[in-house]
């Protein structure tokens, strides 16, 4: 049989660490492939959260909406994570809509198959806990970042996590840094500008380029 | 080849504040959708971006560390 998901794709995955392969196996076997295009809605805030995706590649995009329309971006899921986690197991509705900034490929599992995975194999939820904390740490530091951090020292963050370096990472519009800096596009574009006349950054068409690190990790950590 | 901001389709209704916004000229409406034809002349000033209802159009930076 040929299964959806790669079972290295699976091994690969926190939420599935310690499964043998027969086990993963049949777990791949639970789960169904999408393609999305960017731009598009994979899942509206307020929904009923109906499945638990993992991206294999692209970019995804986890936001809230203002009733005003302002995005705040919580997290940008990238190939080997999930999404939608909260709503699979709390039942409750889409914390977050979820929009691929790019061509996305998707594995998802739905909601119901996921707690068939997890009643035959309850350990799983040592895993899940696991997964779920590192999601809390991560909206801790967002929330420590939007408490306590001036926007020029967010927006240098964001700079320096969203450089290439490691791995891919996607680019970002100026839309999209305020939406992660929990900030107004025209502070990004000043902040940016700041940067840029500081020596810390140079634009350069639709590349962004860090010329001074140390000075903008030194900006990161001079506004605590 | 010289790449251009993203004009998604599905979003863009074609109303023209991005023409008018654009201070090199390098939009024009074919269709009722935005397209870039001045493709030399776009200087990824963002402004498109910025002005546009919908969120139609997007003018993304890859961010990269000088070696």
């Amino acid at each position: 049989m040929t299964l959806t998901v790669p079972v290295e794709f699976l091994q690969a995955s926190p939420y599935f660490a310690d499964m043998n392969v027969s086990e993963l196996d049949s777990v791949a076997g639970l789960f169904f492939e999408k393609k999305i295009d960017k731009g598009d809605t994979i899942v509206w805030e307020g929904n009923p959260g109906e499945a638990l995706y993992f991206v294999a590649s692209g970019a995804v995009k986890c936001f809230k909406t203002s009733e005003e329309g302002k995005e705040q971006i919580l997290q940008i899921v990238l190939p080997g994570n999930s999404f939608n986690d909260v709503a699979v197991f709390d039942g409750g509705p889409s914390p977050t809509s979820a929009e691929a900034m790019s061509l996305v490929g998707l594995y998802g599992i739905t909601k119901r198959d996921m707690e068939k995975v997890i009643t035959d194999h309850p350990w799983l939820l040592h895993n899940i806990v696991q997964v779920l904390s590192a999601k809390v740490r991560h909206l801790l530091d967002l929330v420590e970042d939007l408490s306590f951090r001036h926007v020029i020292s967010r927006i240098a963050r964001i700079l320096l996590e969203y450089a290439d370096g490691a791995g891919p990472k996607p680019k970002l519009t100026q839309q999209e840094m305020a939406a992660l800096a929990g900030t107004a596009r025209e502070v990004v574009g000043r902040s940016l500008k700041t940067m840029q006349e500081d020596g810390l950054v140079r634009m350069e068409r639709n590349r962004l380029v860090i010329s001074n690190k140390d000075e903008l990790v030194r900006l990161v950590n001079s506004h605590p | 080849m010289l790449e251009m901001p993203w004009v998604d389709f599905e979003k863009c209704t074609g109303c023209g504040t991005c023409v008018a916004a654009c201070h090199c000229g390098a939009i024009v409406i074919v269709e009722s959708k935005a397209i870039i034809i001045q493709t030399l002349k776009c200087g990824w000033c963002t402004v498109c971006e910025a002005v546009c209802p919908e969120g139609a159009l997007l003018c993304e930076f890859e961010i990269v560390i000088e070696n």
